[in-house]
């Protein structure tokens, strides 16, 4: 257990991708089976405790620490379970230090009566960071940064010639502690046979078209096909049967997380034999939601009757993967395309539907179309476009991003123009760098003029640029709080920042009352004075055309 | 009389000053040979008669080179200022040494029952098999100057770590102090700015605030480690931007505040320079009468190092 709980503590502090990999690598490589396969377990989220809650620990420390100092631990150290697993009164000359699977199994398997004896005897064997990792495993929140895809990633990296991808395709027929999967990345068995009948396929990607330099003269319109980029939720419909012929679905989120459990209306439409990309999107009286409805969807926890009812999610389908046993994925787009509108069609399911083609003959047209999609074609649900796909009619269905295959073109985001408040240092990389900016736009307070904080953003921005912002913020510091610089912001004196966004939405806990959605960097106007900044009327008409 | 050299319990421009030859000694590296008018070495043990029938004397403290405990002595009533202290081994310094008394004024810096220090060594080993792990990464590991970087170099040697161990700019003359002094730290160098860039897998030692600077930035990839007590706490080691923390601190941890209180069989505590209202609690739990001594201070000079840029005169050059 220590040497898990060392590796959650220095994934949490390890800001870098690659350097998250390499330190569960390391781990998956020094350490042995089932050990590290209940590690990758833990890491995917692939377990769930029924017994084992934040209540139970709560009042295992009441039991052994002084009230008066806990609360006052509790108050500096700002996390409960860090708190209890810092303060637990250790027994002296315990050496006895319990496996990690043996944990886990623990926690599966005792009773609801023996298990707050069970957690306390761990707790005393463990030191800190052995508690720590206990109790955020039993809490069921590693909050330590490091994505299931990240750990597939490492696991891939111990093999020759593995990809992630590959460990994905056979990532759903496993169960913990993995040792068939292991095996067979590090060259000592077969690959596992996959024994789920609907498992997730790696999806493809598609490229910004702003990437390609001159596409319009580079791309032959005559190549490609155009449909609409919903904003919703892209996810893929698999169902299969098993040994028994029995069919079994699943749905799954593009990251390859199985999201069933939280759409049981929708599993129940999945009753085909083949796999779907789609997006997944709340239609109400046939007319397409906005993402904000889809978010109140997502963040309840219990999923009711009245909550499917009121957020009916349905599959607007992009693509056919599989039909029947039949991989479709190595034939060309234009005839997959053909394959899934008859599969929609025989289906004849109101839940899943077709995602419309934009007809064009130039790239005016789809200009135009891009520009007004409700008079291109999208109607009523214009408001759900983030943008246009442009598919090449002869691609084969390729995992990842691959390159000049599909293109993403995205509607003209919004812009604010606004001025530099607050600047914080970045991590990673960018840890000496002022790179998260807090910019504010102008109202009238009671004391005249004044700049309210609007958001944050983080990107894009050039190196160069960075290192000019950073240079900036650092010769215009008024104040400091921690990792934090107040910057001038005068009428006269400041940064203004044209900022890019998406879309806007009312907000109870900014306050200027409003949230940018995906903010970021467009511009530097040094040209500008902060008095020429935008106001926070200009924001609230556009929260008003929105609706 | 001043207890250690931290600018926190040491300053300049005083009339006299008694204190350990090595403490003075730290006085006159940092603030001149002029920085008091006149100044009375005192050896650890040795036995000072003050006016009144007072008798002062000097003990280990184990904090940082130099560092002591003050008992004075009235009429048989011992009364010991513990200044800043730890228990944990040092291999820089002497170790602290148990004073029974009747009046034991201690510090509380990590008087919060969340503070447990690990065992240093095994903090140093988390830094050494980062940089086998990542050999083309500089290691740089934030500690403050005086004591604490040398305590990480002679705990790196004592570790097995062979290489050459380099340091900031701002670190380089109490670390010569200190291996004049007799303390072994090998081959220490000071960071030459243009071969930045050839320190991949090395480990290097400097002030919390250079981390943030410019000077940090032409490292390859560099891992920002921080050696202190408060890397205990994830919220501060996150405010720090700390990557790697480990948990080395110069100060007694909760348990060895308590454990040292009870050793010295003092029964009036007086609690100052930290968390005073916790230990204090503590105290009364025990029986002892304990109040909290709130000192018009210099505060720490650690938490100062974490939290603020360094001084424009120590400032990292470019």
């Amino acid at each position: 257990m220590n040497r898990f709980a060392a590796l959650l503590d220095r994934l949490a502090y390890e800001p870098r991708r690659n350097a998250k990999i390499r330190l569960m690598a390391d781990y998956f490589r020094e350490t042995e089976d089932p050990e590290r396969g209940y590690a990758l377990a833990a890491i995917t989220g692939a377990l769930t405790f029924r017994h084992a809650k934040p209540n139970v620990i709560r009042t295992l420390i009441e039991e052994r620490t002084d009230p008066y100092l806990f609360d006052l631990s509790r108050d500096f150290v700002g996390d409960t379970a860090e708190t209890i697993a810092l303060m637990w009164p250790a027994e002296r000359g315990s050496n006895y230090v319990p496996a990690l699977g043996e944990i886990i199994l623990g926690l599966q398997e005792t009773s609801k009566l023996d298990l707050p004896g069970q957690i306390a005897r761990w707790l005393d064997a463990l030191d800190e960071t052995g508690r720590w990792a206990l109790l955020k495993l039993i809490t069921g929140a590693l909050r330590i940064g490091a994505s299931a895809r990240l750990a597939k990633t490492a696991v891939a990296s111990l093999g020759e010639n593995i990809q992630p991808d590959d460990v994905e395709l056979v990532w759903h027929g496993l169960e913990p502690p993995y040792e068939t999967l292991f095996a067979w990345v590090e060259g000592r068995g077969p690959r596992p046979e996959t024994e789920n009948p609907a498992p997730f396929r790696p999806p493809m990607l598609a490229t910004a078209i702003e990437d390609t330099a001159n596409w319009r003269e580079a791309l032959d319109p005559a190549d490609f096909t155009a449909e609409w980029k919903w904003d919703g939720i892209r996810v893929q419909a698999a169902s299969g049967r098993d040994p028994e012929g029995t069919l079994s679905a699943r749905l799954y989120s593009r990251t390859g997380e199985d999201v069933s459990g939280a759409f049981p209306d929708l599993l129940g439409a999945i009753d085909f034999e083949g796999a779907i990309d789609g997006e997944l999107l709340i239609l109400k009286e046939g007319r397409v939601q906005s993402f904000n409805v889809l978010q109140q969807r997502l963040n309840r926890k219990a999923i009711t009757p009245k909550l499917m009812a009121d957020y009916p999610a349905h599959i607007r389908a992009y693509d056919l993967l599989v039909e029947g046993e039949e991989d479709l994925r190595g034939l060309p787009f234009a005839e997959r395309r053909i394959r899934l509108e008859n599969f929609i069609r025989r289906l004849g399911n109101p839940r899943i539907d077709l995602s419309p083609q934009v007809k064009f003959a130039d790239w005016n047209e789809l200009t135009a179309a891009r520009a007004d999609p409700a008079t291109g074609g999208a109607g009523v649900d214009a408001d759900a476009v983030e943008g246009l796909m442009l598919k090449r009619k002869d691609a084969p269905y390729v995992p990842g991003r691959p390159k000049g295959l599909w293109f993403k073109w995205k509607r003209d985001p919004f812009n604010v123009d606004a001025v530099l408040m607050y600047a914080q240092r970045g991590s990673g990389k960018r840890s000496s760098f002022y790179s998260d900016y807090t910019f504010g736009v102008w109202r009238s307070g009671d004391e005249g003029e004044e700049l309210v904080p609007v958001g944050k953003a983080y990107f894009g921005f050039t190196d160069e640029e960075l290192a000019e912002l950073d240079r900036f913020v650092r010769k215009n510091t008024i104040n400091r709080f921690g990792p934090v610089r107040e910057v001038t912001h005068e009428p006269d004196t400041g940064l203004v920042l044209e900022v890019a966004f998406e879309g806007l939405n009312r907000s109870t806990r900014h306050r200027s009352g409003v949230a940018m959605r995906f903010p970021r960097i467009s511009r530097i106007r040094w040209d500008k004075p902060p008095k020429e900044a935008d106001r926070i009327e200009h924001l609230e008409a556009l929260l008003r055309e929105a609706g | 009389m001043i207890t250690h050299g931290h600018s926190d319990h040491a300053r300049a421009g005083h009339g006299a000053v008694m204190a350990t030859p090595e403490t003075l000694r730290i006085m006159a590296l940092r603030y001149g040979e002029d920085f008091a008018r006149s100044v009375q070495p005192v050896e650890y043990g040795e036995i000072v008669k003050l006016k009144g029938g007072v008798q002062a004397s000097f003990h280990p403290a184990g904090h940082v080179l130099g560092s002591a405990q003050i008992l004075l002595e009235w009429k048989g009533f011992r009364a010991v200022i513990s200044g800043d202290y730890k228990r944990e081994r040092d291999p820089t310094c002497a170790p602290f040494t148990v004073i029974p008394c009747d009046l034991f004024i201690t510090e509380a810096t990590f008087g919060l029952p969340v503070f447990r220090h690990p065992p240093a060594r095994d903090e140093i080993a988390k830094l050494v098999d980062s940089a086998e792990l990542f050999p083309e990464r500089a290691h740089l590991v934030g500690a403050y100057s005086l004591g604490k970087a040398q305590r990480l170099m002679a705990l790196l040697r004592e570790a097995g770590w062979q290489r050459p161990i380099y340091m900031h700019g701002a670190m380089v003359r109490i670390s010569e102090f200190y291996k004049a002094e007799g303390v072994p730290l090998g081959d220490i160098r000071p960071v030459v700015l243009d071969e930045r860039k050839k320190l991949g897998g090395e480990i290097v030692i400097c002030p919390p605030s250079a981390l943030q600077e410019l000077w940090s930035r032409k490292f390859p990839d560099p891992v920002s480690a921080m050696a202190s007590g408060w890397m205990r706490v994830r919220a501060r080691a996150r405010q720090n931007g700390a990557e790697l923390p480990l948990v080395i601190s110069d100060h007694a941890d909760w348990d060895d505040l308590g454990r040292t209180i009870l050793d010295t069989g003092a029964q009036e505590i007086w609690v100052t320079h930290g968390a005073e209202e916790a230990l204090v609690h503590w105290c009364e739990t025990q029986g002892l009468k304990a109040k909290p001594l709130h000192l018009l201070g210099y505060g720490d000079e650690e938490a100062e190092e974490l939290a603020k840029p360094p001084e424009p005169s120590e400032a990292a050059p470019i």
